[in-house]
Formats: C-alpha cells, structure tokens, sequence
C-alpha cells in the first residue's frame, strides 16, 4: 500500500513541479471555453444553452492533452522500465499514475469550472450538479484516456494518435455528462439517470483502464 | 421493362455507385498489393535472398 | 512395427495446419477461385432479386438502398468481431496466424462501415429531407467508423509489425468491450434528443419479397468479405516473408563489408 502511495505522490509532485502541467490544462481549458463565443457570438441565451456542452468539451479536450504526458516522461528516462520490472503489479502502478494525474490535472478543471460557467451564462442553481458531473466525469476521461496513452507510448508516436483512440470511446461519458448537466438546468429528464449511469461507466473505467493500459504496456514493450 | 422511381432514382443509383466503386476499390487494393509482394519477392529470390526455412529445407534433403 | 508409427492417418487439412503461413497460403490459393465465383453468383442472383423485389408502401422504391445499407452494416460489426477474436488469438493463444488475420480484417471492416455511413445518408435524404441525420444506427456506425481508424492507424503506422499488432489487438478488445456501451449510451442520447420523429431504415415487419433478396444479398456480402479477408490475409504474409528477407538481405550485407 506505502508504495502504491509513494507513487502517488511521487507523480503528483512532478506534475505540479515540472513545466506546470496541471496549471497549463487549466489554461487550456479556459482558453478554448473563451473562443466559443467568438465563433458562436456573444448571445447570453444561446450560450447559456449549450454552456455545460461547451465545458464538457473543454475538460475532454485538455485532459487528453495532459494525457500525453503519462507514460511518456518516465519512458524516455527508463523510469517506466523500472517501474515494469518492480514488485508492484503494473495494473496499480497504471492505476497510482492515473488518480495523480488526475488530482493534478482533472480536478484543477473542475475547480475553475465555476468561473468558467460563469461567462457562460450557467444559472447558478446549475453549478453544482454540473461541477458534480464533472467532478464524477473526468476520472473516467483519465482512466479511459489511460489505455490510448498506453498504446501511444509504445508506438512513439505521441499526441494526435492518442486522441484518434481515445475519443470515440468517450463518448458514452460525454454523453451522459452533458446530459446530466443539462437535466439539472433545463431538464423535463431527471438528473439521477443519466448521472447513476455516469458513475457507473467512472467506476467501470477504473476497473478497465488500468487493466488495458498495463497489458499495452507489457505488450508494447516487451 | 421500365422502372420509373421518380425522383428517387437519383439516391438509388448514388447508392449503388457509391458501393460499387467502395467495393472496386477494396478488390483493386488488395489485387495490386498482392501483384506487388509477388514481384519484389520473386526479385529478391533473383539476387538470391532467402529465408531461413527455405535454406533449411534445402539443407535438410 | 516400430514403435511411435501412426496407425491413424493425420486429417489432410488439420485446424493446426493452418497456423503455418506456408500451408495457409496454399489452402488461400486453392479455395480463392471458388470463393470469387460463388461471391460472383450470389450478387448476381441478389441483384435481380433486388431490383425486381415490390417497393416498401412507405417508403417507395428507395428501400432499395436498404439491400446494401443493412448488409453492410452486419459486415461491418462482424468484422469487428472477427478482429476482436483474432486479438484473443494474438495476445491470449499466440497464434501465429492471429494478427495477420486482425490485420487484414480492419481495412475491410471499414469500407463496409463506410458504405453503410454513405447509403444510410443517402437513404436519409430522399425519405427524411437531410442528408445526415443523427439517428441511434448511423451515429454509432460512425463511432464504428472512427475505432476502425484508430486500429488502422495502429497498424500501419507501428514501425515495428509485432508490436503494432500487439497494441491494435487490445484496442479491438478494448472498442468490443465498448462497442455495446456506446450503442446503448447513443440509443439514450437519440430517444433524449429526438423527441417523436424515428428514422429507421430497417422500415416496419419486413414482408418476405423484400426479406428474402435482403438475405440473398447479405450472404453474397458476406462471401465477399470472406474472400477479400482470405486474400488480404495471403497479402500480409507475403509482405511480411519480404520484410524478412529485406532484413537478412541488410544483415547480410553488414556482415560481409564490416
């Protein structure tokens, strides 16, 4: 368990530490909720429509920025050989590298969610049940992304392919995520479907992510 | 015998021409690829590169 | 009589046999000609089956493109399950042929995936007004769509063969253990969206004049693919014996002049 922590923290210290990888999604994120109402106009209504839509993409897109930087740092100073061959299972190694990447870069997203939200016209009752989705949403973005980042290390081919495979198998989560936002704001649907089966596919991608991404690295580097 | 589909003709036979020219495409691929492989594999039999389970056939007799 | 003789005479074409390349290829070539003929008649007789089969009394004579649109279709899931059955047989089983077979299983999956994006829009235009629509069918064979490139893209950008096919094949795992997940969660997301107007291209209770070319014309897709697989199959090995021999060639090469 200590190492499994120790791993923990090891990542969250670096990603915090080395070129700011947390703060840099955050910026991203805010940058690309920024020039949605340059393309679309600034029309309070129509924004606030389609605002947890925008965000869900924003978070979507700068988590799989972030992802990128998963496997590909320890592989090119070795550390990720030494973390194969170690007494840990590789499934936990995955599995401690994710959750840190996701302290660092996935909860950075939700927090400036608010903001965010806010220039884009969100009531404010709606806040929290879209902060909550996507508080729930994201680890899923993480530990889906984590198998494609898998893949994409061994391959050296880095950033564009990861996002080829890894987005289309987000999208049942952008789906019920946007859809659970919504339900809280506009909503003739309830909230608690589309948000159970939220959960459920996050908890289900903690299981299947780090289970793929452990057998794409075993198999990609032997 | 006339077939009169209207307007509709115009899809239909889109449809049709769109797959046969998918299908076309597919079948001219994997004929050309195969033609491909078999010419550089017989140039490289030619300068006679071999491989190892051909060598040992002939090793074995 | 010695001992270890075999008193049973081993089956001419064993299951096993057809793990070794060269073996394969020899059944490959023997069978393709039958396959190609019998892909050939079954289209024939599909076609005029088809094109005198009664027009839908909904939809007019355009249930006709449903002959290529639902076929293509099922080709294009099954080929992902064939991909995904050849990738327990590369990472699981180490079967020799297993990759191969992964391999030349995905271009092909896609074009089928491709005609039925292109026949269910152009089907979706006449009887519906647009040319896309966002309906449950069409909009998860587009997310069909995008895997299969993503596998592509793993296959024939790897540099190294082994591992490329090793990573596609957990994708095709990894998108078979997905594919239900997002048919479902694109089926809620359509009933959610789409409020009454249904597009379904399956139509109402199909009668037996339109369902048996229909049947025709999905067994002749499927001899098809059958027959490209085989021969995309007879493709990969041949590509990768000249990628060995470009190999030793090299290395012989270094050896003599050091």
């Amino acid at each position: 368990m200590s190492a499994f922590v120790s791993l923990l923290k090891r990542d969250m210290r670096l990603a915090v530490r080395v070129g700011g990888g947390a703060l840099m999604g955050a910026f991203f994120f805010l940058i690309v909720v920024v020039m949605v109402p340059f393309a679309m106009g600034p029309d309070l209504n129509l924004l606030s429509r389609i605002g947890p839509a925008i965000l869900w993409i924003g978070a979507l897109l700068a988590s799989l920025l972030a992802l990128d930087r998963l496997f590909a740092t320890d592989h090119e100073d070795g550390s990720l050989d030494l973390l194969m061959m170690g007494g840990m299972p590789l499934e936990l190694v995955v599995a401690a590298k994710a959750i840190a990447h996701w302290l660092s870069t996935g909860l950075p997203l939700v927090l400036i969610t608010p903001l965010l939200a806010l220039m884009l016209n969100v009531e404010l009752r709606a806040m929290g049940p879209l902060m909550l989705t996507l508080t729930v949403g994201t680890p899923a973005l993480t530990f889906i992304g984590l198998v494609g980042a898998a893949l994409s290390v061994a391959l050296r081919r880095g950033g564009l392919l990861l996002a080829v495979l890894v987005l289309p198998l987000t999208v049942p989560v952008l789906i019920f995520g946007v859809a659970a936002a919504n339900a809280a704001i506009v909503g003739p649907t309830p909230f608690g479907p589309p948000f159970t089966i939220l959960c459920g596919l996050s908890l289900m991608s903690l299981v299947v992510g780090p289970v793929a991404a452990a057998a794409a690295l075993r198999h990609g580097l032997e | 015998m006339t077939m009169s589909f209207g307007q509709e003709a115009d899809f239909i036979v889109a449809s049709y021409a769109v797959t046969a020219f998918i299908v076309a495409a597919l079948i001219a691929w994997i004929v050309l690829d195969y033609s491909a492989q078999r010419r550089i594999l017989g140039d490289l039999e030619e300068r006679g590169v071999t491989r190892r389970s051909q060598r040992a056939g002939k090793e074995g007799r | 009589m010695p001992p270890g003789t075999r008193l049973i005479k081993k089956p001419p074409m064993a299951i096993i046999d057809l793990a070794n390349p060269t073996r394969f290829l020899a059944l490959v070539n023997r069978v393709l000609p039958w396959l190609v003929a019998a892909t050939v008649l079954l289209f024939a007789i599909g076609l005029v089956r088809a094109v005198h089969a009664p027009d839908d009394y909904q939809q007019g004579a355009t249930v006709k493109i449903m002959y290529l649109h639902v076929p293509a279709a099922w080709l294009g899931m099954m080929a992902w399950g064939i991909m995904s059955v050849a990738a327990f047989g590369t990472l699981v089983w180490r079967h020799p042929l297993a990759d191969v077979a992964g391999k030349a299983a995905a271009p092909i999956g896609a074009a089928f995936t491709l005609i039925c994006l292109v026949t269910g829009s152009l089907w979706g235009r006449p009887t519906w007004g647009t040319y896309w629509v966002w309906d449950a069918r069409l909009t998860s064979m587009l997310v069909l769509f995008l895997l299969y490139l993503g596998v592509m893209a793993l296959y024939w950008t790897a540099e190294d063969p082994g591992r490329g096919s090793r990573a596609a094949a957990i994708l095709s795992l990894v998108g078979a253990v997905n594919l239900p997940i997002i048919k479902f969660s694109v089926d809620w997301w359509n009933t959610l969206h789409q409020g009454s107007s249904i597009f379904r291209p399956g139509g109402s209770a199909i009668a037996p004049s339109i369902l048996i070319p229909l049947l025709i014309m999905a067994v002749a897709f499927t001899l098809l693919f059958v027959t490209l697989h085989l021969a995309a199959m007879r493709n990969e090995i041949l590509r990768r014996r000249v990628r060995t021999m470009r190999l030793m060639q090299a290395q012989e090469l270094a050896e003599a002049h050091p």
